[in-house]
């Protein structure tokens, strides 16, 4: 599709004939108003400015929403951002965000498995935040660390042998890591709650803006309900890499179910694979408000079927999910979070607004960042996603500019 | 003054459009010499707007040149409040519509001195040559912008207390909430509204049939302050056929027979868009 071109500074932007999802709902026959990466208020530039659009965008009758957010990646297009370093130094880092882009993804939190301290120093130079546009490709939310202080029984696909089986406090965090700080590195971190000392850590953490989330852990109920009380307010890949549950110990999944303690926001790998559609359908039921979409990606994510590096480790990607190579060890995924929003709308039947909000409105307010993004209020950033009846991504806009070579 | 009854609102609202259109293209407004309107909010306009927009779209009707000016606004509530009459022109019609924002005129309820700023509109409107065609829409009391029963024929632009039966109605937009519903308006005056060249009433629905009717049956009164339309040489009132569930057998059977005679004897192309006949008649019924 022919795409406008790019707006100059201080030049208003109309996008008319669209359907927009704001406020929960949506609504028909509307407008988007846009300014130097933003989001305007238009009856502001009517009544107050009296000021007339520069530009124009026919968006057709399709529905616009905010950009898809992705808290939970671990790689795309050819970049592993646990190993890859040489690629990153090259600039894998923004060719994976500029394909991400291409998808819909219009901001995310790129994710390291249980790594060796080095991994981390030398990954985390070419991860730190940074703003979504053009050049830079989708943004950069900080990084969301999974592991390495995690149950060795629930390792998954992580490697043992850097696992940590205790923690006395933050600090033996920022051993492995370096300095976390939320927003940046660390702005979330996916934690064991049973391990020694780690309840006593999480409330730090938590106190410092980090987001702590619950996964690959053992816990039951007892010490996911001290968790929530120690500040942790995510799940990481619900079903995956937890207790199982039971109806007496109904283990990390009993948190949707919570009355007295506020219930996480939990991250769903919606591909019909690392959950069945209806665990899928039980946990959207159970907590609508909560669902996080995550593709849990890896490098493999863009490109062709085919054997890949995870980590040290070797994946096979077949048609759409990926093994630990010759296992039947789910490794990750590599479809992307636009096909999950499809998927997860299919296995629940939710409204569509729902399936867009589980990867907009809910990862910005998990991250605190509903103000600027995973919203279409105005003063938010103009990071748009523009998808027809059958929601597949047709347009993508970032920073107010449009994307060129969409992949639908 | 001409009465015209259609089946239901939606015609009302076809006739009503197609007739602005009319008026507008013929009017053929520039830069130099605009089209000036007066405009109405509240729910019987609202289908009259969606047809603007739709003309608008089909490319057969322009508000380039056109200049508007609102009857009225409450006070004290931010011009972006949902309720607020900025918000139902913006959503209705302005966001829809090619007219410049520096055209567009609506009073501002949250101005400093409130008798001033009505003063200024008045002005406006003069230094705009006066308003060319003024639309309207009534209560069911009969009142056109916010004057309420009793406010005088000969009113100009000004601040007004609303009627508690207003207020009491707002209320649902409010959140029941009483305390939180405007209880002062700024409105354009009875005069402002008849000083216009030419006045169209909207009136739709059964609960406004008893005003139709107290507006054109019974004499100009300030309780029924339409009614003012009685004296005005260019006006039309609108209805559907609901709204005239109060008016005399005689008044619909003779408002129908004349747009009858004038459209199969006397002929359109003798009639202009006011329904005035032409000073010479070409050809029509009476010389067959």
């Amino acid at each position: 599709m022919a795409t406008a071109s790019a707006s100059t500074r201080g030049q208003t932007v109309q996008i008319y004939n669209c359907r927009v999802l704001r406020d929960g709902q949506i609504f028909d026959d509307d407008y988007l108003w846009m300014r130097d990466g933003r989001l305007l208020n238009p009856q502001h530039c009517f009544w107050t400015e009296r000021c007339e659009p520069d530009e124009r965008i026919n968006a057709h009758g399709l529905l616009v929403t905010p950009g898809l957010i992705d808290v939970q990646i671990n790689g795309a297009f050819g970049v592993d951002f646990s190993a890859d370093f040489e690629a990153m130094r090259a600039g894998g880092v923004t060719r994976a965000a500029q394909g991400l882009l291409r998808q819909g993804c219009t901001a995310f939190c790129p994710t390291l498995v249980s790594s060796a301290p080095e991994v981390y120093r030398q990954a985390l130079c070419y991860l730190g935040p940074r703003e979504g546009n053009l050049q830079n490709g989708a943004a950069i939310l900080g990084t969301h660390l999974e592991g390495p202080f995690i149950a060795h029984e629930k390792k998954g696909a992580h490697d043992p042998q850097v696992l940590q089986s205790s923690v006395t406090g933050v600090a033996d965090l920022e051993a492995i890591y370096g300095p976390i700080q939320a927003g940046g590195t660390g702005n979330i971190v996916t934690v064991a709650p049973e391990l020694p000392g780690m309840l006593d850590c999480m409330k730090a953490l938590a106190e410092r803006g980090v987001v702590v989330s619950l996964g690959h852990t053992t816990a039951r109920i007892a010490i996911a309900e001290q968790a929530i009380r120690h500040g942790a307010r995510f799940v990481t890949h619900l079903f995956n890499a937890m207790g199982e549950f039971h109806h007496r110990d109904p283990a990390i999944m009993g948190l949707l179910g919570s009355v007295d303690l506020p219930r996480p926001y939990y991250g769903l790998i919606a591909d019909g694979f690392h959950a069945h559609p209806c665990a899928v359908r039980i946990a959207y039921s159970a907590h609508p408000k909560g669902v996080v979409l995550v593709t849990d990606a890896m490098a493999a994510l863009g490109l062709p079927q085919g054997t890949y590096t995870l980590g040290d480790m070797r994946v096979e990607m077949t048609e759409d999910a990926v093994y630990v190579a010759g296992t039947h060890t789910l490794a990750g995924s590599a479809i992307s979070l636009a096909e999950c929003v499809r998927r997860f709308r299919k296995f629940t039947n939710c409204s569509v607004v729902e399936a867009i909000e589980a990867a907009t409105l809910h990862p910005a307010k998990l991250l605190g960042i509903e103000a600027q993004k995973g919203t279409l209020q105005h003063g938010a950033d103009a990071d748009l996603c523009f998808f027809d009846e059958q929601l597949r991504v047709q347009r993508v806009f970032i920073h107010g500019e449009p994307v060129d070579h969409i992949e639908s | 003054m001409r009465l015209i009854i259609r089946d239901d609102t939606e015609q009302v609202a076809e006739y009503m459009a197609s007739y602005i259109r009319a008026r507008i293209n013929q009017f053929a407004p520039t830069a130099d010499r605009p089209f000036v309107m007066g405009l109405p909010t509240g729910s019987s306009p609202v289908p009259v707007y969606r047809k603007l927009v739709e003309y608008h779209r089909a490319g057969t009707l322009s508000f380039k040149h056109v200049v508007t000016f609102n009857m009225d606004e409450y006070v004290g509530l931010p011009r972006d409040h949902p309720e607020s009459y900025h918000s139902f022109m913006w959503h209705h019609l302005f966001r829809h519509v090619d007219i410049p924002p520096s055209q567009v005129n609506i009073l501002d309820g949250n101005a400093k001195d409130l008798n001033q700023e009505c003063q200024a509109y008045e002005e406006k409107i003069k230094a705009a040559g006066g308003i060319e065609f003024f639309l309207g829409g009534i209560g069911p009391d009969g009142h056109i912008a916010f004057n309420e029963p009793g406010s005088s024929l000969a009113s100009r632009t000004r601040p007004k207390t609303l009627a508690y039966e207003t207020i009491l109605a707002n209320a649902r937009f409010f959140g029941g909430d009483i305390s939180k519903v405007p209880k002062l308006a700024l409105t354009v005056g009875v005069g402002t509204v008849m000083d216009a060249r030419e006045v169209a009433v909207i009136i739709t629905g059964q609960h406004k049939a008893i005003a139709l009717a107290k507006c054109i049956e019974e004499g100009v009164n300030h309780m029924w302050t339409v009614s003012a339309i009685q004296t005005h040489p260019s006006a039309v009132v609108v209805c559907d056929e609901d709204a005239t569930a109060e008016l005399h057998v005689k008044t619909v059977k003779y408002f129908k027979s004349i747009e009858k005679v004038h459209e199969e004897l006397v002929g359109k192309e003798n009639m202009d868009l006011q329904g005035r006949v032409h000073g010479s008649i070409r050809r029509g019924g009476y010389e067959e």
